[in-house]
């Protein structure tokens, strides 16, 4: 059981369990606050395999951006006080059935799928490296992904202004 | 050492707990936030491809993902206000206006 093995197990664990709370909380409040707890463990899962730089977008956009906008979106859809923030699911099991078959189908691929090689060694500093390539060979792809967001922004703006 | 089977396991398991909320929520936060861990499933599957194989291209497309993920979830709880302001209601079930 080496250190890496046990912060794995842990943050895996503490990733599984927060999934499943946002999915089946009753209260969406808390559903939004378990998807913040998922969003970290999986920032926790990129520093495990050595990107701290994604680790760190994962914080400031998921964690950060991603629930307050959500936060919002609930405090102005629903009442915060009184019954209404709960929200009932249905289907559970016909949900349960397709989700099982398609995690197996998953499963399946991976049981197929020729023997990995095991891990290299880390070459050099991935922040450096991917600073490069962002602004070498997908230096195109970045500047179009300045585009999406203004559009994005601008189409969020559209849609959520009041009629006056 | 961990490999890189039991990082897509954990990816195939968020996957799946996040289309069972898609499938099973009635609230159209509650289908979004089960969207957020699909796309967030993709990208523990992406970071590991990527440093198992020693290619950096994954780590710059999980940077692509979850910027285009930030701009959907912000035109989709736009959207989410706009139909609560003429519906009164982000029950998807409710919102059948294009039922035939």
């Amino acid at each position: 059981m080496t250190l890496e093995t046990v912060g794995f197990a842990v943050v895996a664990t503490v990733l599984l369990a927060s999934s499943l709370a946002v999915v089946l909380t009753p209260n969406l409040f808390h559903a939004v606050l378990y998807l913040a707890a998922a969003l970290v463990a999986t920032g926790l899962i990129f520093l495990l395999l050595e990107s701290p730089f994604l680790f760190a977008v994962q914080l400031l956009l998921y964690a950060g951006g991603v629930v307050t906008i959500v936060v919002f979106a609930i405090m102005l859809t629903e009442r915060l006080v009184g019954t209404r923030i709960t929200q009932t699911s249905r289907h559970l099991v016909n949900g349960a059935i397709v989700a099982a078959a398609v995690f197996v189908g998953i499963i399946g691929f991976l049981i197929q799928a020729p023997a990995v090689s095991p891990r290299p060694g880390q070459t050099a500093d991935t922040t450096a490296a991917i600073g490069r390539l962002l602004v070498g060979p997908f230096a195109v792809t970045f500047e179009l992904l300045g585009v999406l967001l203004v559009v994005a922004l601008l189409g969020a703006l559209h849609f959520a202004r009041s009629e006056e | 050492m961990i490999g890189l089977p039991a990082y897509l396991v954990l990816g195939a398991f968020v996957f799946s707990i996040g289309l069972f909320g898609v499938l099973t929520r009635r609230n159209a936060v509650g289908i979004l936030l089960g969207i957020e861990l699909m796309l967030n499933a993709v990208n523990i599957n992406f970071v590991a491809f990527a440093r198992f194989n020693g290619d950096l291209t994954g780590l710059v497309f999980t940077l692509f993902t979850i910027a285009i993920t930030v701009a959907e979830v912000a035109v989709g709880l736009a959207i989410v206000i706009a139909i609560f302001r003429v519906r009164r209601t982000v029950e998807a079930d409710r919102l059948d206006l294009l039922r035939g």
